[in-house]
C-alpha cells in the first residue's frame, strides 16, 4: 500500500477516503477539506475522526457545559480550572489537591476486567499529570439488575479489575457506590475517580511552548489496543458492532503505570518538563494537537521513531493508538539529557520523536515523507459544535403525575418491620462490603475513612493532620423522574455526605453519563441536568472543575436513566476530629437534623416495595443544605457530636441501620410528634441528617442548631441490641446483619 | 480416554505484561537472543466417550464460552492422543 502523504492527497484530490466508517458525518469530513483546502491525508482523517468523536470534542455537550465556567461561584479555593487535564483546588498549608472523575462505561461491558482497570489507570494519569502524586481512587458503579445472569458476568469482572489494577498500584479505594438498575443492563457504568496532592509550585500545564523544545514520548511501547476506541467505542452503541468490527480492547499494566507514576514524578522534582500530558483516549492524536494547540501551535514529530510493540503498524494505527501506560512531555533541549536518565532509571522508555517549532502547524513524519500538516487548534479545540434540538418527552408528564403517595402504606406495625427488613436487604441498600472489601482500602496508611463511611477521608500531612474527603452520588431515579431536581439532589448528597464527615466542601467533579444526544428527549434531560448542577454549584459556592461526560448509554431506542455522578472534594484541618457513622456507645442521644416531609417519588422503598418510579424526587433546598453543612462541620470539630450520617436514599430507618451496625449498637427510636411511623422511617427528604450526641453535650448542640436556625428533633437513643420504633416494632441486630450483609453475596458470590 | 487440548493465546495486538516479564528478564539470566516473548495458557481435556465431531464441537463451544475470552483471546483446539484411533 502506498503511503498517503500530504503530496499525494493534494496530487489524488478525488481518491474515496473512509470518513463514514470512522464515524464523521458528510458536512464533518466537509469541514475538513475545507480546512485543509485539500483532502485529509489517511493519517490526518485519523485524528480529526478520533479527535472530533463526542468522546473527544464534546460536540454535543459543550454547549450545556459552558454553563459551569459562566456560572462558576467566587472561590479562592480554585487554583486550576475546567479545561486542564484536571482541576485543582488549594486545601492550605500550601497544598494543594487535583481530582477528577471520569468513566470507561463501554469499555467494561466489552471486556469487564480491562475495561474497568483501564478506567482507573487512565484517571490516575490525568492526576499525575498535573504534577500530583495519585492518593486515592474511588469508583461509582451501576449495573443491571442484580439478579440479571449478565450482571454476574460484568460486576465480578468489573470488580476485580478495580482491584486488580489499584491494589498493584498501592492506592487506597475510598468510596464510590455500587447501583443496580435494569435500565443499566445493557450499559453498566464504570465511573472512577482519582485524588491527587502536590504543594502549590508543583503543578503542572498541559502546553507545547517554546520552539526547539523536544517532544518525548515515555512509558510503554504502542500497540495495536483499543484502536478506534474512542471514535468507535465510546461514540456510537453497539448494536452496529457485531464480533468481527469488534476493535481490540486495551490491556493495563499497573507495574508500568507504578514506574511511570514514580518516574514523573522524580522529573516534576527536578523541574525538567515545560509541558505535559498523559496519552489516554485517542493517544498520541490527542496528545499532540492538544499540547501543540496549547501552545505556540507548531510541532513537528517523526511518527517512525515511536518505539513499537507491534511492527506491522500503520502510521494511522500508531497514531489511534490507545495503549496504555504512555505520557508525553515537552522538555527543554539542555534538560533532555537527564530526563532520559531519569527514565531509564525506572526502566521507563524514552525517546524524542519530535520538536516544537516555530510555525503554527502540527507536522507530522513517517520516514521522512510528511503524513500530517494541521493547524491542531482545528483537531484538538475547535471541532464541531452541535447546537442538538432537545424536547421535554412526552411521557415525563406522565410520569410525574404518578404519585408515589399514592402506593399502598403498611397497614400494621407487623407490615412496617418486614418492610423495613426488605428495604435494608434490598440490592441497592444492602451492605456491599462484598464488593469494597476486594479494594484495598488502607494501603500507604493514610486512610481515615472508607466504605461503608459518608465520605471517604485521606490524610495528606503527617505533621498537622491535614486531610481531604471525598464523596460521589448520584440517583438515577432521581433524574429520570426530573433532571433538574436529579442534578441539584446529587450534588446536594455528595455536599452533605462530605460535611458530615467533617470536612469542608471545596469543589467538585462530575461524570455525566446519558444517552444518545441524537434523540431530543435525552437532550433535554441532559441540558436540564447540566443547569441544574451548574445553578446549585453557584448557590452552594463550589464551582465545577472539570469532570467527563459519557453518551450514547442505550441499547436500541431504550437510554439509560440520565445518570449525573458528582464527586465533591472537601477539606479538613485535623483529620482525628472527623466524624464517622458508627453508632457505638449507649446512651448517646439521636437528633434528626432538618424537615421530613411525605417524600416517596423516586424512594427506595416505592421501588423495593411496589417496583414503583413515578411523581417527583425530594425538593432541594441547597440554603439549608449550607447550614446543615456548616452545623455538622462545627459540631464536628468542636467534639459535640460522635457520629453523624447522611438521609438520603431509604430515609432514616436506612441511616440509623447502618450506623447500629458499623458501631454494633442498637437504637430506641420515638416517632416525633406530626409524623407517621411510616413518613419518620421511610421519607427522602433532602436536608437531612441524624447525628448521635454525648449527653455532656446535648444542651451546647441544641443551642447552636437553634441559633442558628435549624430544626433538631431528638428521635431517640443508643442502646441495647436491637433496633426499635416505640410502640411500632423491634428488630434484633443480628437479624438485620442478616438481611443487610448477606445479600449482595447471596446474590453474587 | 482422549486427550484434547485447547491452547488459548492472547491475540496478536493485545498487550501481555507477563510475557514481557518474562522476555525482561531472559537476558538478566544470561538468555541472549529472544526478541519476544508471549504467555497462553494450555488446557489438558480428558474426554469421555469418542471424540466424534459432535464432541469436539461441545468442546470448541466450551473454549469459546469459558476457558477463552474471546474478546482478548484466541484458542486452537487439538486432538492429542484418541485411543480409539490408535487401536484401530
Amino acid at each position: 500500500m502506498t503511503l498517503d502523504t500530504v503530496k499525494h492527497a493534494t496530487e489524488t484530490p478525488d481518491a474515496e477516503q473512509p470518513w463514514a466508517e470512522l464515524g464523521l458525518k458528510k458536512d464533518e469530513y466537509e469541514r475538513i477539506r475545507e480546512i485543509l483546502d485539500r483532502r485529509p491525508t489517511g493519517a490526518e482523517l485519523a485524528m480529526y475522526s478520533v479527535m472530533w468523536s463526542e468522546h473527544c470534542s464534546y460536540k454535543s455537550s459543550k454547549v450545556h457545559l459552558k454553563q459551569f465556567g459562566e456560572k462558576a461561584p467566587e472561590s479562592d479555593a480554585l487554583l486550576v480550572g475546567i479545561g486542564e487535564n484536571a482541576g485543582v483546588v488549594d486545601v492550605g498549608q500550601g497544598y494543594a489537591v487535583t481530582f477528577k472523575v471520569e468513566s470507561h462505561n463501554h469499555p467494561s461491558y466489552i471486556e469487564p476486567y480491562q475495561g474497568a482497570a483501564t478506567g482507573v489507570g487512565g484517571i490516575v494519569r490525568d492526576i499525575l499529570a498535573m504534577g500530583a502524586r495519585p492518593v486515592a481512587v474511588v469508583d461509582p458503579l451501576r449495573f443491571g439488575a442484580a439478579d440479571h445472569p449478565d450482571t454476574k458476568r460484568v460486576l465480578p469482572g468489573v470488580v476485580a479489575g478495580i482491584g486488580g489494577y489499584g491494589n498493584c498500584l498501592g492506592l487506597p479505594n475510598i468510596g464510590g457506590e455500587v447501583v443496580f438498575d435494569p435500565c443499566y443492563q445493557g450499559n453498566p457504568l464504570v465511573n472512577a475517580g482519582c485524588i491527587g496532592v502536590m504543594k502549590h509550585e508543583d503543578i503542572h500545564l498541559a502546553k507545547a511552548s517554546g520552539p526547539g523544545n523536544k517532544v518525548i514520548l515515555y512509558g510503554a511501547r504502542t500497540g495495536g489496543d483499543g484502536i478506534g476506541g474512542v471514535s468507535v467505542l465510546a461514540s456510537e452503541t453497539f448494536e452496529s458492532t457485531g464480533p468481527a468490527k469488534r476493535p481490540a480492547v486495551q490491556v493495563g499494566d499497573p507495574f508500568q503505570e507504578k514506574l511511570l507514576i514514580e518516574c514523573t514524578l522524580e522529573i516534576f522534582k527536578e523541574n525538567l518538563v515545560a509541558g505535559i500530558q498523559d496519552l489516554g483516549g485517542a493517544g498520541l492524536s490527542c496528545a499532540t494537537s492538544e499540547l501543540a494547540s496549547a501552545g505556540s501551535g507548531g510541532m513537528r514529530v517523526e511518527l517512525d521513531t515511536v518505539p513499537l510493540r507491534d511492527a506491522t503498524l500503520s502510521p494511522e494505527e500508531i497514531l489511534m493508538s490507545e495503549s496504555q501506560e504512555r505520557m508525553c512531555a515537552i522538555v527543554e533541549p539542555q534538560h533532555v539529557d537527564r530526563f532520559m536518565a531519569i527514565c531509564e532509571k525506572w526502566d521507563v522508555i524514552a525517546t524524542v520523536i519530535g520538536e516544537v517549532t516555530e510555525g503554527e502547524r502540527l507536522e507530522i513524519f513517517w520516514h521522512g515523507e510528511q503524513i500530517v500538516d494541521v493547524p491542531p487548534r482545528t483537531v484538538a479545540h475547535e471541532g464541531p459544535v452541535y447546537h442538538r434540538p432537545y424536547a421535554r418527552p412526552e411521557w415525563q408528564d406522565a410520569l410525574q403525575a404518578d404519585d408515589a403517595a399514592k402506593l399502598p402504606r403498611p397497614k400494621s406495625a407487623d407490615e412496617l418491620r418486614a418492610q423495613v427488613l426488605k428495604v435494608v436487604g434490598s440490592p441497592n441498600q444492602a451492605s456491599k462490603a462484598w464488593i469494597t472489601d476486594q479494594y484495598d482500602r488502607f494501603v500507604q496508611g493514610n486512610t481515615v475513612l472508607a466504605q461503608p463511611e459518608d465520605a471517604g477521608m485521606v490524610r495528606i500531612d503527617e505533621e498537622s493532620n491535614l486531610g481531604v474527603a471525598m464523596a460521589t452520588d448520584g440517583n438515577g431515579r432521581y433524574a429520570k423522574l426530573d433532571p433538574y431536581t436529579g442534578a441539584q439532589l446529587a450534588l446536594a448528597e455528595a455536599y452533605r455526605n462530605v460535611a458530615a464527615s467533617g470536612a469542608r466542601p471545596l469543589a467538585i467533579s462530575d461524570c455525566l453519563n446519558f444517552g444518545s444526544p441524537e434523540d431530543p428527549g435525552v437532550m433535554w434531560q441532559f441540558a436540564e441536568a447540566t443547569r441544574g448542577l451548574a445553578d446549585g454549584c453557584q448557590e452552594l459556592g463550589t464551582p465545577v472543575t472539570g469532570g467527563n461526560v459519557s453518551l450514547y448509554n442505550q441499547t436500541g431506542e431504550t437510554a439509560i436513566h440520565p445518570t449525573p455522578v458528582v464527586a465533591v472534594l472537601g477539606v479538613i484541618d485535623d483529620v482525628t476530629r472527623r466524624t464517622p457513622i458508627a453508632f457505638a456507645e449507649a446512651g448517646q442521644l439521636l437528633y434528626l437534623l432538618g424537615d421530613t416531609k411525605e417524600e416517596f417519588g423516586g424512594s427506595a422503598w416505592s421501588d423495593v416495595v411496589h417496583g414503583h418510579l413515578g411523581g417527583l424526587p425530594p425538593a432541594v433546598d441547597l440554603d439549608r443544605e449550607k447550614l446543615l453543612a456548616e452545623i455538622l462541620i462545627s459540631a464536628s470539630r468542636d467534639g459535640m457530636i460522635d457520629a453523624a450520617h447522611d438521609l438520603s436514599d431509604g430515609g432514616l430507618v436506612q441511616a440509623v441501620v447502618e450506623s447500629c451496625l458499623r458501631g454494633g449498637a442498637g437504637a430506641r427510636l420515638v416517632v416525633p410528634d406530626g409524623l407517621s411511623a411510616f413518613t419518620f422511617l421511610f421519607s427522602e427528604s433532602a436536608g437531612r441528617a441524624v447525628v448521635a450526641v454525648p449527653r455532656s453535650e446535648e444542651l451546647r448542640f441544641t443551642d447552636m442548631c437553634g441559633a442558628r436556625g435549624l430544626p433538631a428533633t431528638r428521635i431517640g437513643v443508643v442502646d441495647g441490641e436491637e433496633v426499635e420504633v416505640q410502640g411500632e416494632f423491634r428488630i434484633p441486630l443480628a437479624e438485620l446483619r442478616t438481611a443487610h450483609e448477606e445479600a449482595i453475596p447471596g446474590l453474587l458470590a | 480416554m482422549a486427550r484434547v487440548v485447547v491452547d488459548v493465546m492472547l491475540k496478536p495486538e493485545i498487550l501481555d505484561p507477563q510475557g514481557q516479564a518474562v522476555q525482561r528478564a531472559l537476558p538478566r539470566l544470561g538468555f541472549e537472543g529472544i526478541a519476544d516473548v508471549r504467555q497462553g495458557k494450555r488446557f489438558e481435556l480428558e474426554v469421555e466417550g469418542p471424540v466424534d465431531e459432535a464432541a469436539l464441537a461441545r468442546i470448541h463451544e466450551m473454549a469459546e464460552t469459558f476457558l477463552a475470552n474471546t474478546v482478548i483471546e484466541d484458542f486452537v483446539v487439538k486432538v492429542e492422543s484418541d485411543p480409539a484411533k490408535a487401536e484401530s
